[in-house]
């Protein structure tokens, strides 16, 4: 009779460590999956300088459009670490000030035949993938999280352990479900 | 019919899983039937073998090495200088699979197609013809290569490693069997028990049978296999039209795939050999499910992914 008592609260232990162990691993994806959008945000910023030389030489009349991307990258990147919610927005805001200003390339036929904005334009658009897969796999582990730390048991072990949901990374505005599209 | 990728991919995941443990069935069960015939005792004892050296070959697969294909195929690495945008569609998709960067290949051909190899994540590649680079657009190409992304994710190159060698191993099984009991049983007569003649009987039907059951089966697994990569390049992009339209346009390019052969024909996202035969349909010795069929459940996945947008966007 002890022997299965005690098997019991041995296979107990087990499970509330096998338990404990996902939810610890599941949160451990979930900041590795935010990092991993810092880094595309990040290369966004870089790119921004290289864009604006560029475009430079073409673009002598649009200097609002030009002003409102450098603004919004300044914006955005005094906004990291002003909470999910913050950044996103600001990151929203520059995504939009980018697509404004494709939209005003467009106009301009010795920009869209240089070879150096071609390039430059398929790393711009590839890292707003980046930014939009990134965000993707981050909103996908924190569902997978907050499912875990709000079901039966492992909910037991987040209030234990303070196991706090997280905020998923979301758009503002309707309009902003598609990634800018940069094609010429 | 309408249906999540999630629902596609656990449906995929759960027959393969089947189809796996039915080969393990046939592996086991020519073990024994070859143990009966022996002597009728030891059949449990050839029966664990048979299922320890299918273990074995499995961990196996986890050591060897995945150049022999590249080789094959004539392979040069992609550089971002040269080959700009499938190796920026790599490093997004990778991102959105949360796995390591895979290395891209190109083999110099005009027809278009890809394939993925690696037995495990880190050691992924993907390779993709010049046609294919050049007859697909920005959205195709990226399904393709979240297709063949999810053949690395999902470990597909060991599974179907470990199945070839396991089709092989029960082969090798029944011509060992029919080469003792052609050059006479001796080994048998010792026994004082020879067993129910019933059995001996259907013991050596199913040793006879085994392989061409194993073949069927593998073919099996790797169509699901395909639809498994396809609901996970879903799963990557979001976006199944992109990987719809790509295997229309390589299913209708009527150009001969010149780096495949017999041996690497199955891995391609399209099988290069077995669309110019012709079929429409795919049967139990199709390597892929029919294309027509593929691109039916991408779109019912995407009319599902446009019903939950619309219902965020309100």
């Amino acid at each position: 009779m002890i022997w299965i008592i005690l098997g019991i609260i041995v296979v107990l232990i087990f499970a509330a460590m096998g338990i404990y162990n996902g939810l610890v691993a599941s949160r451990q994806q979930v900041d590795n999956a935010w990092a991993q959008i810092d880094v595309q945000l990040k290369r966004r910023y870089d790119l921004i300088p290289n864009l604006v030389e560029t475009v430079k030489g073409y673009m002598n009349f649009e200097q609002t459009t030009l002003q409102k991307v450098v603004e919004a990258r300044s914006a955005a990147m005094g906004a990291s670490g002003g909470g999910v919610k913050a950044q996103a927005e600001a990151e929203n805001n520059l995504t939009r000030a980018l697509g404004g200003f494709f939209a005003v390339a467009e106009q301009y036929p010795d920009l869209k035949a240089s070879e150096n904005m071609g390039r430059l334009q398929e790393e711009l658009s590839s890292t707003e993938n980046k930014i939009a897969f990134a965000r993707q796999f981050y909103n996908d582990a924190v569902m997978t999280y907050n499912t875990k730390t709000q079901q039966f048991p492992g909910s037991i072990f987040a209030n234990m352990f303070g196991f706090k949901q997280k905020e998923l990374f979301e758009l503002v505005e309707p309009e902003q479900r598609e990634p800018v599209k940069v094609s010429f | 019919m309408r249906t999540t990728f999630w629902n596609e991919i656990a449906a995929n995941k759960r027959m393969s899983a089947a189809l796996s443990f039915l080969m393990m069935l046939i592996l086991g069960g020519v073990g024994a039937a070859a143990g009966y015939i022996f002597e009728p005792d030891i059949w449990p004892f050839t029966m664990g073998a048979a299922l320890l050296a299918g273990v074995i070959l499995w961990v196996y697969t986890l050591s060897s090495g995945d150049k022999a294909v590249l080789a094959i195929s004539r392979a040069r690495l992609a550089t971002p200088e040269e080959d700009q945008m499938v190796t920026n569609i790599a490093q997004e998709t990778a991102i959105a699979a949360g796995i390591p960067l895979p290395k891209v290949f190109v083999i110099d051909d005009t027809a278009p197609n890809a394939f993925a190899t690696g037995m495990r994540p880190e050691s992924g590649t993907i390779c993709v013809t010049t046609g294919l680079l050049s007859k697909l657009g920005r959205d195709e190409l990226q399904g393709v290569i979240a297709h063949e992304m999810g053949h690395i994710r999902n470990f597909d190159t060991r599974l179907m490693t470990t199945m070839a060698l396991t089709v092989g191993l029960i082969v090798l099984i029944r011509d060992f069997m029919m080469r003792v009991l052609w050059y006479g049983g001796g080994g048998r007569r010792r026994s004082k028990d020879s067993g129910s003649p019933i059995i001996l009987v259907v013991a050596l039907v199913f040793i006879i049978l085994a392989p061409i059951f194993a073949v069927l089966l593998n073919l099996a697994v790797s169509r699901r296999r395909e639809l498994l990569a396809d609901a996970t390049a879903v799963q990557f992009t979001r976006y199944p039209d992109g990987l719809a339209s790509a295997l229309q346009k390589i299913e209708a390019d009527q150009e001969a795939l010149e780096a495949a052969n017999g041996a690497t024909a199955p891995m391609y996202i399209v099988n290069p050999i077995q669309k110019l035969s012709g079929g429409e349909m795919s049967s139990i010795f199709s390597t892929h499910p029919a294309t027509a069929e593929r691109i039916r459940r991408l779109k019912a996945m995407g009319a599902m992914i446009e019903n939950t947008n619309e219902a965020l966007g309100q």
